[in-house]
């Protein structure tokens, strides 16, 4: 087993691409992202790292380059941020489409305008259809192992589907965080070499990529939905065996002090670590509370989630983007869907809060939990709130 | 250009990687040329198709006319994908993933995918030195979504977004000459062609796909459905392009140009605007123009050619 040590969560990424032996690396940098491409581009060119770095000329390239690496057989990495992100939008939902296990962490960022460095999750809820596993890291070992684990994911014949590991920009890109970083027969071990069941070669020929008329377009696309959803298992068996390789255990849901709380927080990326500080000073004061952290976000793990939630009268759920001219933040929408059938419904109060980078403190979790007991009174749950908002 | 200057089917390889079956129209010189690239390379490559007439009219699911490796991924991305071909083909060859061996890695791409929206991709995968080869088959619109213009459309020509109006003839502008600023990325081979001069084309798809780094070659592709001509004329009006030096046929070798063919004396520019419809309403002034403009262009090129005294 390796040991902890201090570094930078960014350069812990890189490190991670570079345990899982990553064959092909396009990328465009952008902040926050840009210390994972410079310690990767580091690493090739000194030699650490026998991989092709591509150092393209735009985000939309640098997906486009991904595919073509891709389709070819190498296994393939690639990292961006909020206008990164959107430039190569086109590209990011053809990836799945044509089943090309490409890796991919993003680097939670607001999107322009007005432009904005600072994170949020405004990039990521805006691709959310794209068809990519898409998972959040909550702190700088959990965006290490899961880059192994990515490819694990996307690589298993069984799965073939890129994998999006979201990290908040800043909060965690650019920290400094005790770090363990896996033995490289560990990893070996874990990740073999990837082996794809089809590949462009001269020796076999495919056409990939080709149109469908109209009779044949949606049974594609409910193949690839099938391909999602039944990728489940596997995800849940390559937590297993991240576990057993490297002793930390994932869950698709994590709870915190849930178990038969009424109260319960909802969370994604990396607020869950504050929620859980807000928690434990409630719980000194009596305020009963407790966390749910939703670490799939895509398959969604509804089967988890709501019994993660089933003891529940109120759900908190903190979102960090705004879908304009929509009912609630999109994760808040998301859960009034999962739980639209289920008998005893808790009431949802949706809080949008820490917008690029905007602070929210164990304080301002305090005073969330008391808006939801009163809306809630009120029958006003359904009003969402953008929390601290100067008007 | 040596004397071959006819079609001879029989000299040219039976075996077609680029099937027959394809939904491409009635004489288009576009998959013609096209089938010749593919012919030029033969099975030891891996294609990486821009979406386009040729991308459409070759992969309607679940068939398919490649008997190549082919990947399409959109529209503006060809050289980039094509980038991550010969990226990962070197990775994996290096490794000892796979067998090492000469594998080309060839982008294509319409006019539109090439000199408008493709153009960045491609400067930037041509800057990079990736060992690939770009193919514009350019039909000088965008001909897929119906003809609409391009930045490679020539001047005067109608186009259903540069129609031949009242007031606006037509194409404003002067043809994008992506040739030269392909060119101007000092890459190892850059190369005009058309498929009215098959052998021409398909030593020069050889060439490039040889060179030691990037190579370009753009090839005038005859679209008999937008250029509003019989489908019979397709080789006939591609020869007229290159007779009256509106086309005409170089390659860059390294830095050195060399026109391929040079005649005693370039034919007027109307032979080769009269028989085509989307020609049809220039004035004798705008057929001046452009008669003027071929000609300064010709003596560019002659003289980068070191053709002049
Ligand atoms: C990003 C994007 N914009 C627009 C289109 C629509 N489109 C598809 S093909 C095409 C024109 C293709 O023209 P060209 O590259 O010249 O190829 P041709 O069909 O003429 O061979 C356009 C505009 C698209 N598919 N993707
Ligand atoms: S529209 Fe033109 S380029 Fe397209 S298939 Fe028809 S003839 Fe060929
Ligand atoms: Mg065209």
């Amino acid at each position: 087993m390796g040991k902890r040590v201090g570094m930078e969560v960014s350069i812990g990424a890189a490190e991670a691409v570079k345990l899982a032996r990553a064959e092909c690396i396009a990328a465009y940098p952008i902040t926050p992202q840009t210390h994972i491409v410079e310690h990767l581009s580091e690493l090739v060119n000194n030699g650490e790292l026998d991989a092709e770095f591509i150092p393209v000329e735009s985000e939309h390239s640098a997906m486009s380059v991904c595919c073509g690496c891709s389709a070819v057989g190498a296994r393939t990495f690639t990292c961006t941020s909020s206008q990164g992100m959107a430039l190569m939008n086109e590209i990011l939902f053809i990836v799945p489409a044509m089943r090309l296990p490409i890796v991919m962490i993003l680097a939670n960022r607001s999107l322009s305008s007005p432009l904005s460095i600072w994170n949020d999750h405004s990039d990521i809820m805006s691709i959310r259809d794209t068809g990519w596993i898409q998972l959040f890291a909550e702190n700088g070992q959990e965006v290490v192992d899961h880059v192994l684990f990515a490819f694990k994911v996307a690589e298993n014949p069984n799965v073939l589907l890129p994998v999006m590991i979201n990290m908040d920009g800043f909060i965690l890109s650019h920290v400094i965080e005790p770090i363990e970083l896996p033995d490289q027969d560990v990893v070996d071990k874990f990740l073999p070499p990837y082996n794809p069941v089809q590949r462009l070669h001269p020796d076999h020929p495919i056409t990939m990529g080709a149109f469908a008329i109209p009779d044949l377009f949606t049974e594609t696309k409910k193949a690839q939905e099938e391909a999602i959803k039944s990728s489940f298992p596997y995800i849940i068996k390559a937590w297993d065996e991240l576990g057993n390789t490297i002793g930390r255990y994932y869950n698709p849901i994590e709870k915190y002090k849930s178990e038969g709380k009424k109260i319960l927080f909802i969370t994604m990326g990396s607020f869950g670590e504050t929620v859980m500080t807000a928690i434990d000073m409630m719980e000194e004061k009596g305020i009963d509370v407790g966390l749910i952290r939703i670490r799939l976000w895509r398959p969604f793990p509804e089967k988890e989630f709501l019994d993660a939630i089933k003891d529940a009268d109120i759900l908190i759920v903190i979102d960090r983007a705004i879908t304009f001219g929509g009912m609630a933040g999109p994760v808040t929408t998301e859960i009034r869907s999962v739980l639209y059938h289920e008998e005893n419904m808790p009431a949802v109060v949706g809080f949008i809060c820490g917008l690029a980078g905007r602070d929210v403190t164990p304080k301002d979790y305090e005073r969330m939990v008391e808006i939801a007991k009163e809306k809630v009174k009120k029958g006003k749950e359904k009003e969402y709130e953008i929390y601290g908002v100067r008007e | 250009m040596e004397p071959l200057n006819v079609y001879a089917a029989r000299l040219i390889t039976t075996k077609e990687y680029f099937t027959p079956g394809h939904r491409a129209c009635q004489g288009c010189a576009e998959a013609l040329a096209v089938r010749l690239v593919a012919k030029a390379l033969g099975r030891d490559v891996i294609v990486s198709a821009a979406t386009g007439c040729m991308e459409i009219v070759s992969s309607n699911l679940p068939y398919t006319a490649w008997k190549v490796p082919w990947i399409h991924v959109a529209f503006e991305n060809a050289a980039a994908v094509a980038s991550g071909v010969e990226a990962g083909l070197k990775v994996l060859m290096r490794k000892g993933k796979l067998p090492k061996k000469k594998i080309y890695s060839l982008a294509m791409a319409g006019d539109g995918g090439t000199s408008d929206i493709g153009l960045q991709a491609l400067s930037g995968a041509l800057e990079r030195g990736h060992n690939m080869l770009f193919v514009c088959y350019d039909n000088e619109a965008y001909m897929n979504t119906g003809i609409q213009r391009s930045s490679s459309t020539p001047y005067g020509a109608a186009t259903t977004t540069s129609p031949a109006g009242k007031v606006i003839k037509g194409q404003t502008t002067w043809k994008k000459n992506v040739a030269e600023i392909a060119a101007a990325h000092s890459i190892p081979y850059v190369a005009t062609a058309c498929p009215s001069y098959p052998f021409d084309l398909m030593k020069k798809v050889k060439k490039g796909a040889e060179a030691d780094g990037p190579a370009y070659i753009h090839i005038l592709s005859v679209c008999p459905t937008g250029w509003r001509i019989p489908p019979d004329l397709s080789i006939r009006i591609g020869r007229l392009a290159v007779e009256t030096g509106i086309f005409p046929l170089y390659e860059v070798e390294n830095g050195k140009y060399n026109i391929n063919f040079v005649p005693e004396k370039l034919r007027p520019v109307e032979d080769y605007l009269k028989p085509q419809g989307r020609f049809r309403h220039l004035t004798p002034e705008m057929i001046e123009k452009i008669q003027n403009r071929v000609n300064k262009e010709w003596e560019k090129l002659k003289a980068k050619a070191g053709l002049c005294e």
